[in-house]
């Protein structure tokens, strides 16, 4: 067993910031064992704790609150958000769902070296980088109560996962997953208006009551910026395959999936905070991939470009 | 009692006009809709213990779905399909209109349950992921106050008409639910959980504002 797990460390280590699986079985389900073969052993499943073993106690108060930022991100995490985006809204059941880059996925993984920054992660971090990306916000201090928080409820989730295993349902299921046919915008707009409108809207500005957000922005000035790992198609992509509809998750086709990944990727959203001095720039230091949209002309506007659409 | 309701609707006034939406909620439309007030209430908030929903501060748009789809089968129900036939489009309209600006009734629609079961508000705003079951909170809003024109409210509302829902989806006999979500929701669940989330919901607090949000 130990040549294939260096193996994947070392895979891994080359990773992008999202999770990715190269052992992992591709199937979306969840896997409820490890199946033996004679080259290659299957990724080991894991099932995170139940909510009602946090213990008792100033670390349980700590993993309660990891766990209240992660579902109310901008009540509890209020200095450092720029949206009103929850961790929850990308990473389902509280960060617990296989297949939609749960904490038991990560935790295990970090320290981390992350193409994204060039150079070693801690788990912290990581999720500064959430942050500052994905809500838009700054990076809380990796000694203050948020981070320590987060990494409380991270740690708490993941006790009795292997350590720096990859676990099968980490990350999005994005490994070998592509399209039939390039991503289409027309086709993206005609599966987001059938099967996504019904709770984004159809301005894709989401859901709100009493000024919260019941059904997050997918683009537009409360949405993930342009650093945002969702923002890459094939993040979004296998995001979305895996677990939209709501309840509904894979039911899409895979072509529809990617349609509409790109439907949601291919409109405005704050600029990314590493923004260059102009759009080309940015998009050769930061954004040099088929699965960025930033810097690409799109239904002749330029993305990135701040122009509202 | 539909046959009196039936009298009295012959009874009344046969001008009455299409955009009046009170005076058809006091006297049916005079073409076989009934008094809207006599299952749903003077003041909107329905009658629990029997199943009639409340309507007051629901948003009108999902109203006039409701009603146009009882209209057209796309909905059944044996109560709703002859009174909703009998309304014109612009007595519908009117009508959903007309109750989704009406005050939330001054108590809630059923007493608070003595013992709040566990279960109900484990499903209600933790749901489970092991059967692909959001919190019901993730699409009708926190507290169950509803959002929007597709996801209504459930707080305060009739605990005998939320299972009675439930039930129909579950049993394939409620089919106007986009997307096919709540079908898929309700044949997730047990008729304990059915009646434990009725009842949660049931005891949450309508919120304080005088209308929908």
């Amino acid at each position: 067993m130990k040549h294939p797990a260096i193996a994947l460390l070392g895979t891994l280590a080359l990773a992008a910031c999202s999770q990715q699986a190269p052992e992992a079985p591709a199937a979306a389900g969840a896997p409820q064992a490890a199946q033996a073969a004679p080259k290659r052993a299957a990724a080991p499943a894991f099932t995170p704790p139940p909510e009602s073993a946090i213990p008792p106690g100033p670390l349980g108060d700590e993993i309660r609150l990891g766990r209240a930022i992660f579902t109310d991100t901008p009540e509890h995490a209020r200095d450092y958000v720029g949206n009103g985006l929850n961790c929850s809204n990308c990473h389902l059941d509280a960060g617990r769902l296989a297949n939609s880059a749960p904490l038991w996925g990560a935790w295990g993984m970090y320290p981390q070296y992350r193409k994204k920054n060039g150079r070693v992660n801690s788990f912290g971090e990581r999720l500064q980088g959430c942050f500052r990306y994905s809500m838009n916000g700054k990076a809380p201090p990796l000694d203050g109560d948020v981070i320590v928080a987060l990494e409380s409820y991270a740690w708490w989730m993941s006790r009795g996962a292997p350590n720096g295993v990859k676990l099968a349902g980490a990350g999005y299921p994005k490994q070998g997953f592509r399209p039939p046919q390039p991503p289409d915008y027309a086709r993206g707009a005609a599966v987001y208006a059938k099967n996504c409108a019904l709770c984004h809207g159809a301005d894709g500005q989401g859901q709100q009551v009493d000024g919260r957000n019941v059904f997050p922005p997918l683009w537009g000035p409360q949405s993930f910026n342009w650093g945002a790992g969702m923002h890459e198609l094939d993040n979004a992509a296998a995001f979305i395959k895996a677990n939209m509809p709501l309840s509904r998750g894979g039911t899409l086709s895979d072509q529809d999936a990617w349609d509409v990944a790109m439907y949601m990727d291919a409109h405005e959203r704050p600029q990314d905070p590493r923004y260059a001095g102009d759009v080309a720039a940015t998009r050769a230091k930061y954004h040099d991939t088929p699965m960025s949209l930033y810097g690409t002309t799109v239904n002749g506007h330029l993305l990135g470009s701040g122009a509202s659409k | 009692m539909l046959r009196i309701l039936g009298i009295l609707a012959l009874l009344s006034p046969l001008a009455v006009r299409a955009t009046d939406a009170a005076a058809i909620t006091r006297q049916g439309n005079g073409k076989g809709a009934a008094p809207c007030m006599a299952c749903h209430g003077v003041d909107g908030g329905g009658m629990a213990v029997n199943g009639y929903p409340r309507l007051a501060g629901l948003d009108a748009a999902y109203l006039r779905q409701q009603l146009d789809d009882f209209a057209s089968g796309a909905r059944a129900n044996p109560v709703m399909q002859p009174n909703a036939s009998a309304l014109s489009g612009d007595e519908r309209a009117a009508l959903a209109k007309y109750y989704s600006a009406l005050p939330l009734p001054a108590r809630p629609a059923a007493p608070p349950a003595a013992k709040p079961d566990a279960d109900g508000e484990r499903l209600a705003t933790r749901g489970d992921w092991s059967r692909a079951l959001p919190a019901c909170v993730q699409c009708h809003g926190p507290g169950g106050v509803g959002v929007g024109a597709n996801f209504p409210p459930l707080a305060g509302q009739s605990a005998a008409y939320i299972t009675s829902q439930l039930r129909a989806w579950q049993r394939g006999v409620r089919r106007n639910d986009p997307l096919q979500l709540m079908q898929h929701v309700a044949r997730q669940l047990s008729p304990q959980e059915i009646q434990a989330v009725a009842g949660w919901f049931a005891a949450q607090p309508l919120p304080a504002k005088g209308s929908a949000p």
